[in-house]
């Protein structure tokens, strides 16, 4: 049981989805309604089982805990385990499944595929951080465009083919540069184990390709092949393009999944690849990210102020708050990377409630301009409070989970590069810029829209949806101590490995410089 | 010593003689009323013989080494026989509705797959010739069997006239080699490369050996026959076609490649490598403008050779293990797919154009189903069997140093995911459009379910045909 339980944890969606599939039939109500109940009870099965993960996770154990290790195909391992990084993101992603399958309780379209594309979805979000061999990690990051490819495409919006195909080519086009170099890493390490790869020092003797020489050699090639894909997946600027047409176009809980858990497999893959595999490329090319962070901020910030859907400005958000992850974990340092964590867990709840906001009054007016609302407080109460909460947690504002990461990742840019923290600030400032103006013309004002007259408040299930995440919000904003005590002894470990690597480097460079 | 020599060919006399007396007795039995069990009679005794060379051990050398049954032969061969009897059982309710279904179609087909078994086990460029026209005159006279149709007798025809040609090129080559290497033996051809160059006369002859062996794997530049052969061929035997023959020209290829030129490896590395980025760019880029399936399978397979060269190219044990890893998988991909290309007709009448997958998973949520798991696994996206494919056929260039091919390949893989995208996306969000007649054959329903379900299961272990290739590719290597 204990070295099958992230086998489990993967699977039990899965299996739900294999029964939907085959087993239930028809899309009479009863049988749309089964379908609902069978994937919330299974999701809330796989949230169950791993909340026994976390309580037997012992974050001061160096290295992977609940390992599963067994032979697969072409000499290829089926290895599963888990660290003081992917612990949390298994959380997250188990904990906001059975709220985005409730979030979807009125849809009423194809709803057993629509059931079947969430749960598989889970199962390969799931896969992806807990996946300890190169290729089976390459299996559950690319397989999860199918889903999402089938999400946005049947139950999108009006322009959703476009997307469908910009979203699965856009990505599809930087994953599999990376399939390339994990092919390369194989060839060079002759094994595809993390773990093993984790310790393996790739060379860094400088190259020439193509008559240009290469600061960092191999590593940097495999880091840039590496970023193509987690840059494109985060979305960093300027390769960002596909998440506004994607965000917008998608049904709720795919805006939902895709936000508060697809983009933080980017971040995860630069702490579990980039950083720690390839520390002189990442020592070569970290200004460049610091730098296209920084642009990524003030930019799409910007950007964000000028929508007029409200989607799409919670889109351009979206982009500025990764921008402050890439910058935090290529500060390499204790803060940055525990800040950029942070910051991704948080990013989950909040952006996952504000997709699931516009979701709310979307599902009664069926519009997401802005400028066709205005006043609700005065017909939503309780809504008009809950968009608050999550405004001022994207804004950062202290006592929410937005502030700590915001801070952390600042505070450690700040040690190795000011001026990029200086720039990135600026952000925070712009954050309250987009984020404040949005809620003003959306709830306060008054209410002379005539179609906005008989709008409704808040339901029930649309209130236990948000109290959970209106709970960790808050809770992670007063007691980060939560997260940093889980995450930290890992990363601590990253950090120290990698600082390490990087002094070897310099050291060769200068055995290097007096050989000559 | 004749009687060793025979035993080693007994599956291939075993077949012939089968032919010869199934050809014999339906002459008298009275014929077409004879042709639907014969059918299914072939397809078992071809699937028969597939088990029993399957199950038996390597026969070895025959005929002063002109035939050579190796490990590496008898992988090819039960892909062959298998996919062979597949493809005629799929045959028999398509042939039946166009009134096709005549006694020579499954005998043809036995004698077409006669030459691919003497194709891929032969150890003579004489006896590969030999085995390779009596595969292609099989093919010519099943691309032209429905006689009364224009398209398929102009398929008969163009196929007929380039694959001559190809034919033409591959028996320059093999005399120039004769001519400069003293022998068509590939253990003696081998010997006039021991230092590791040819010669100039003998680089000539290499040359139009791999033009004339590209025609038959139909890779660019050698491609122009497929898409419209495919098209104008009736649909069973554009099946055959796009299955067996590519096994065993692909298979021949390796052989003449890594025996006969086995020490000359840079001197056709970098042939194959170009014919290989030529295909799969080709292939994923032309396949984008087709609205007919069949055509569209046809410029697929051209990409998908390109892959498979890719696993050639590297000239190592790995990529030719890769090269029969993505055969097999590749046939079984290609199965699934023509099973329900079989099975689609609109008002009674065949319909393959794409516009017809239309709103698919609303009509036939399960086939669209399965169809949606081949078309994901023919673009090479995980978690199917189609991406493992293509990894070791990436494995293989990457360790070859081949890394620009690679990186190439991948960039292709984008391309072509865009036509297998279009499918997904006219089944399952497409304009509603008037939809395909519900009818399905039997056989046909249970190829497609079982060929998708393989592209899934098979993630598990691959049946362990991995080991199976990995042994047969050992045996090639010397």
């Amino acid at each position: 049981m204990e070295d099958s339980l992230l086998s489990l944890i993967i699977f039990i969606p899965a299996i739900a989805a294999l029964i939907l599939a085959v087993g239930l039939r028809g899309e009479d109500p009863d049988g749309q309604r089964n379908a609902k109940i069978l994937a919330l009870v299974a999701s809330g099965l796989a949230f169950v089982v791993s909340l026994f993960l976390l309580a037997g996770f012992d974050p001061d154990a160096p290295g992977f805990q609940f390992v599963e290790d067994r032979a697969w195909l072409l000499g290829l391992r089926y290895k599963l385990g888990v660290d003081g990084i992917s612990v949390l993101f298994v959380m997250l992603t188990t904990f906001l499944m059975p709220l985005v399958i409730l979030s979807c309780w009125t849809v009423t379209t194809r709803v057993k595929d629509y059931m079947v594309a969430l749960l598989v979805l889970e199962t390969l979000m799931i896969g992806v951080f807990c996946a300890l061999d190169l290729i089976l990690f390459y299996l559950f990051f690319e397989a999860g465009l199918i889903p999402m490819f089938l999400i946005i495409g049947i139950w999108g919006g009006a322009e959703r083919i476009y997307a469908a195909f910009k979203f699965f080519l856009y990505t599809l086009l930087g994953s599999v540069l990376m399939l390339v170099a994990m092919v390369a890493m194989y060839v060079d390490a002759g094994t595809t184990d993390i773990p093993t790869l984790l310790d393996h020092q790739f060379a860094a003797s400088p190259l020439y390709v193509l008559g240009l020489a290469v600061p960092g050699g191999v590593q940097t090639l495999l880091w840039l092949a590496f970023f193509a894909s987690f840059a494109v997946k985060m979305p960093m600027w300027p390769v960002h393009t596909w998440l506004p047409d994607a965000h917008v176009q998608a049904p709720t809980a795919g805006s939902v999944v895709l936000a508060a858990i697809l983009l933080k497999m980017g971040g995860y893959g630069f702490l579990r690849f980039s950083l720690p595999m390839f520390p002189a490329g990442s020592e070569v090319m970290a200004p460049l990210v610091l730098w296209l962070s920084a642009i990524a901020i003030v930019y799409t910030s910007l950007v964000a102020m000028a929508q007029r859907d409200m989607k799409k400005l919670i889109a351009y958000s979206s982009v500025a708050h990764m921008g402050f992850v890439t910058m935090g974990i290529f500060a390499a340092n204790q803060q940055g990377i525990d800040g950029a964590i942070f910051q991704m867990l948080s990013h989950g709840f909040i952006s996952g409630a504000l997709f699931l906001c516009v979701g709310v009054i979307y599902d009664r007016m069926h519009t997401r301009e802005i400028d066709a609302y205005g006043g609700l407080v005065n017909r939503m109460p309780a809504y008009a409070a809950v968009f608050l909460l999550f405004t001022m947690a994207n804004v950062g504002l202290p006592g929410t989970s937005g502030f700590v990461g915001e801070f952390l990742t600042l505070m450690g840019v700040f040690q190795v590069n000011t001026l990029v923290a200086v720039v990135a600030c600026t952000g925070v400032i712009l954050s309250a810029g987009y984020a404040l103006w949005l809620y003003r013309r959306v709830v306060f004002g008054d209410l002379i829209k005539e179609s906005l007259r008989s709008i409704t408040d808040m339901t029930a299930r649309e209130k236990a949806i948000f109290a959970p995440l209106a709970f960790f919000t808050i809770l992670l904003g007063v007691f980060p101590a939560l997260v940093t005590d889980i995450v930290g002894p890992s990363v601590g470990r990253l950090v120290d490995a990698h600082e390490v690597a990087v002094s070897n480097l310099s050291l060769d460079h200068d055995v290097a410089g007096t050989d000559h | 010593m004749i009687a060793q020599d025979l035993s080693v060919i007994l599956p291939e006399i075993a077949l012939a003689v089968y032919a010869m007396g199934a050809l014999l007795f339906v002459v008298y039995a009275g014929q077409d009323e004879a042709a639907r069990p014969l059918t299914w009679i072939t397809a078992a005794v071809l699937a028969a013989v597939g088990v029993w060379i399957a199950a038996s051990p390597e026969a070895g050398l025959g005929f002063s080494d002109m035939i050579v049954k190796d490990a590496f032969s008898r992988f090819a061969h039960v892909t062959i026989l298998l996919s062979a009897a597949a493809v005629l059982a799929l045959s028999v309710e398509w042939m039946e509705r166009h009134s096709l279904l005549r006694f020579e179609y499954p005998l043809i087909v036995v004698l077409a797959v006669i030459g691919m078994m003497v194709m891929v086990a032969s150890g003579n460029l004489l006896t590969l010739y030999m085995g390779l026209e009596l595969q292609s005159l099989a093919m010519y006279v099943l691309a032209a069997i429905r006689r009364d149709s224009l398209r398929s007798t102009e398929a008969g025809l163009k196929y007929f006239v380039l694959g001559a040609m190809s034919s033409g090129l591959l028996l320059y080559g093999i005399s120039l080699t004769y001519g400069y290497a003293g022998s068509t033996e590939f253990g003696a051809v081998i010997l006039a490369s021991v230092d590791g160059s040819l010669s100039l006369g003998l680089l000539f002859g290499l040359v139009f050996i791999i033009a004339g062996l590209a025609f038959k794997v139909s890779a660019a530049p050698f491609h122009m026959w497929t898409p419209d052969v495919y098209e104008g061929a009736p649909t069973p035997v554009t099946t055959l076609m796009a299955t067996a023959p590519k096994v065993a020209a692909m298979a021949m290829f390796a052989r003449v490649t890594h025996d006969a030129f086995g020490l000359a490896v840079a001197d056709w590395q970098q042939i194959v490598v170009v014919l290989s980025v030529a295909s799969m760019f080709l292939g994923s880029i032309a396949a984008i403008g087709q609205r007919d399936l069949k055509r569209l399978m046809a410029y697929s397979s051209i990409a998908h050779m390109g892959f498979a060269l890719m696993g050639l190219a590297a000239g190592t044990a790995a990529g030719v293990q890769a090269m029969l890893l993505y055969m097999a998988i590749y046939v079984v991909m290609n199965f699934g797919t023509f099973a329900f290309i079989l099975s689609m007709t609109r008002d009674g009448r065949e319909a393959t154009d794409v516009a017809a997958m239309n709103q698919l998973s609303r009509t036939h949520p399960g086939r669209a189903m399965a169809m949606l798991i081949l078309m994901f696994s023919l673009a090479g996206i995980p978690p199917f069997v189609g991406f493992f494919a293509k990894y070791a056929v990436l494995q293989a260039a990457v360790g070859a140093d081949l890394f620009w091919l690679a990186v190439l390949g991948v960039v292709a893989t984008v391309i072509g995911a865009f036509y297998y995208l279009r499918i997904v996306y006219l089944m399952y969000f497409g304009e509603e459009e008037s939809p395909l007649d519900g009818a399905m054959g039997g056989t046909q329903w249970v190829v497609l379910v079982a060929c998708a379900a393989i592209m899934v299961i098979g993630v598990v272990n691959f049946f362990g045909i991995d080991s199976a290739a990995a042994i047969a590719a050992e045996t090639l290597i010397r």
